[in-house]
């Protein structure tokens, strides 16, 4: 069954670009689900079944490392893989993510093929 | 850290970043031109400024500034697309190339001065508009120069004397924009 994608970031740009690298995989996605910070991305989670969320960090309202949290102490989503992608690059957060749970880290800029061998490694 | 070593190390930081941020994502090589510093005389200007605030042992602000054909082209380059004329798309987009670029000049600052707090980026467009930093600190201007066209990236950052507050992130340096 193909999995939806949630995509948490608040650039427009990014998701514009996460969603053609999604394409180009081969991984059968289905519905791709857009939100500009953590509070919406609660919203879409709590309507819409995702099989993966991709996450920025550095956002308004509710930054990624906030909505990790609580998708991982959610019963319903704390299985779902959380990777972020991200220019933010110190140590210190990257193990934050890890200890909340994350799935994996893709620091910004970044390349298809990054975004691709992550996926993989999850599927 | 003394402010002539931290003003190298943030040149050496701009270029790599920008490099790396440029090649990567938009698959578009620039060309670095001299550096020099910008004591905060507001020129007028025509095009996109997007700014970003630093915080923690070091203070202040990094900034884009280019044309806006050059924000077109720039976008297009990121995005994949044609842009005839500077639209929500396009300071988007100038947006999330100063967030990736200041965001990795922090992350190279940092392994010398410690954790820093990156603001979300504002962006302006406009004609005949000016900004400054409030205040006497200097800019260090680093130029990119992409066909006929010249993009500046400026940091400027003070020490932060009254503690080490990473989790302060914001404009320390308040920005002014005017126009006519």
């Amino acid at each position: 069954m193909a999995l939806d994608v949630l995509i948490v970031d608040d650039s427009a740009a990014i998701r514009k670009i996460l969603q053609r690298v999604l394409r180009q995989t081969d991984f059968l996605f289905g519905e791709v689900h857009e939100a500009g910070d953590g509070v919406e991305a609660i919203g879409v989670l709590k309507t819409k079944r995702v099989g993966l969320i991709l996450s920025d960090i550095n956002m308004p309202n509710m930054d990624g490392i906030q909505f990790l949290g609580q998708v991982k102490a959610n019963e319903e989503w704390k299985s779902v893989p959380v990777v972020m992608i991200t220019t933010e690059g110190s140590q210190a957060k990257v193990m934050e993510a890890v200890e909340l749970g994350a799935s994996g880290y893709v620091r910004k800029p970044f390349t298809a093929d990054q975004i691709k061998e992550k996926l993989t490694g999850l599927f | 850290m003394d402010t002539i070593a931290m003003r190298e190390k943030v040149v050496n930081a701009v270029l790599t970043s920008t490099e790396s941020v440029f090649s990567t994502m938009l698959g578009l090589e620039l060309t670095a031109g001299d550096v020099y510093d910008n004591s905060g005389a507001a020129n007028p200007t025509d095009g996109v400024v997007s700014l970003i605030g630093l915080a923690g042992p070091w203070m202040g602000t990094g900034s884009i500034a280019c044309s806006p054909s050059l924000a077109c082209k720039i976008s297009g380059a990121l995005l994949m697309s044609e842009y005839a004329a500077v639209d929500d798309e396009v300071l988007d987009a100038v947006a999330e190339v100063t967030n990736m670029v200041i965001g990795n000049v922090k992350t190279i600052l940092e392994e010398e001065v410690g954790a820093m707090g990156l603001s979300i980026p504002t962006v302006i467009f406009g004609k005949n508009f000016a900004t400054k930093s409030v205040g006497s600190n200097s800019w260090t201007v680093v130029p990119f120069h992409y066909e006929k066209e010249t993009m500046i990236v400026q940091v400027c950052l003070v020490q932060n004397t009254e503690g080490q507050a990473a989790s302060k992130v914001g404009f320390t340096n308040p920005q002014m924009a005017m126009a006519d």
